[in-house]
């Protein structure tokens, strides 16, 4: 029971399982599984400005996705403070790829060699946190929808935007790691 | 609905304006499923920028695995209560409106955007925040990142084509 709670878990155990937020949610209050649409109501609670965007009740909207995102937050310090640690056992092929960029800390779920407070000044912390975390909050708020909004609940809703949407993901990712990646963390 | 109405249709906050407020009694309903939406990204190696890699490099079944059996899960089980016509605990039908499509470009260059990022930060939304809780917690900066292009995109919108 506790070995396998512990570990790391087969796919087949961890699909069905974000899966069945999906009815969880709308069987608790009607409630569309998506967690983009937090960062719109924390830049609603926080700092509207005079941007129409931002000028909606966020208590009644937005409430519950805040709630649940601190449920979030609480699930992955209950994860990494419970179980066993291990390496993220990604394949050999991976792990040769990213080493020919130049990673070879593997230990830990993001490379120590990056994703550090240490390397956050570097021109790699720099454009793969900072640029990177941009990208993610300019590219959801556009596309109206993240993997849980568009790829997971917006597919298994018949909804055409949320292909559109996963094609354009997909897009953007493989042209991020084939291209910009490599160029970055090797050469800079 | 009205192409007025449709066109009004497009912000975050605005598809949800007219959602009934969620009663305090529900917050720990949400929170607990935030939770195991939590444990379950981290248990299952789905907020790990190692993971995120070998997906788009095709070196491995896994993620596209769980994302399959997730959407799988999800749309058998939506259709059932669909059919079944069942009201949510908190009394509304359970109905879940499609996104309004427009010209559909909104979703393939947000859509881009947003896969860039994805590949380099390691992280959707949801990871991003969980891999904070787990301790990663430079991803903070990333998140503060994130909310900024998000007040980015809401200042640029009107210009934007959608």
């Amino acid at each position: 029971m506790t070995s396998w709670l512990n570990g790391e878990w087969p796919w087949y155990v961890a699909g069905p399982a974000i899966g069945l937020l999906v009815p969880a949610l709308a069987i608790a209050g009607n409630k569309a599984f998506g967690i983009s649409s937090s960062l719109s109501h924390l830049c609603a609670a926080i700092a509207p400005g005079k941007i129409e965007y931002f000028r909606y009740d966020w208590r009644r909207a937005g409430l519950w996705n805040l709630v649940f995102l601190t449920g979030v937050l609480g699930g992955g310090f209950l994860a990494a403070h419970t179980g066993t640690v291990h390496s993220v056992a990604i394949s050999d092929a991976t792990k040769a790829t990213l080493a020919q960029m130049g990673i070879h800390n593997f230990s830990g779920v993001a490379p120590q060699e990056i994703f550090t407070w240490h390397s956050l000044l570097t021109a790699r912390g720099l454009i793969l946190i900072v640029f990177g975390g941009f990208l993610v909050g300019f590219g959801t708020a556009y596309a109206a929808g993240c993997t849980s909004g568009h790829a997971i609940s917006g597919l298994a809703n018949f909804q055409l935007p949320s292909l559109i949407a996963v094609i354009g993901f997909f897009a953007g990712g493989l042209a991020a790691s084939f291209f910009i990646l490599p160029f970055v963390i090797g050469k800079l | 609905m009205t192409d007025q109405a449709s066109l009004r249709f497009e912000g975050c906050g605005e598809e949800a304006a007219d959602a009934s407020r969620v009663r305090p009694g529900f917050w720990p309903v949400y929170l607990l499923l935030g939770i195991v939406f939590g444990f379950v990204l981290y248990r299952s190696e789905v907020l790990s920028w190692f993971r995120i890699q070998e997906m788009f490099h095709f070196q491995s079944f896994r993620m596209y695995g769980i994302i399959g059996s997730a959407v799988v899960t999800a749309a058998v089980s939506l259709s059932l209560l669909k059919r079944m016509k069942l009201k949510s605990v908190s009394g509304e039908l359970i109905s879940l409106p499609p996104k309004a499509l427009g010209s559909g470009i909104r979703y393939l260059a947000g859509g881009a955007i947003f896969g860039l990022g994805w590949a380099l930060t390691g992280a959707c939304p949801g990871p991003l925040v969980a891999l904070i809780g787990g301790g990663v917690s430079v991803m903070a900066v990333a998140l503060v990142s994130a909310l900024l292009g998000t007040w980015v995109y809401g200042w640029l919108r009107p210009r934007l084509p959608h």
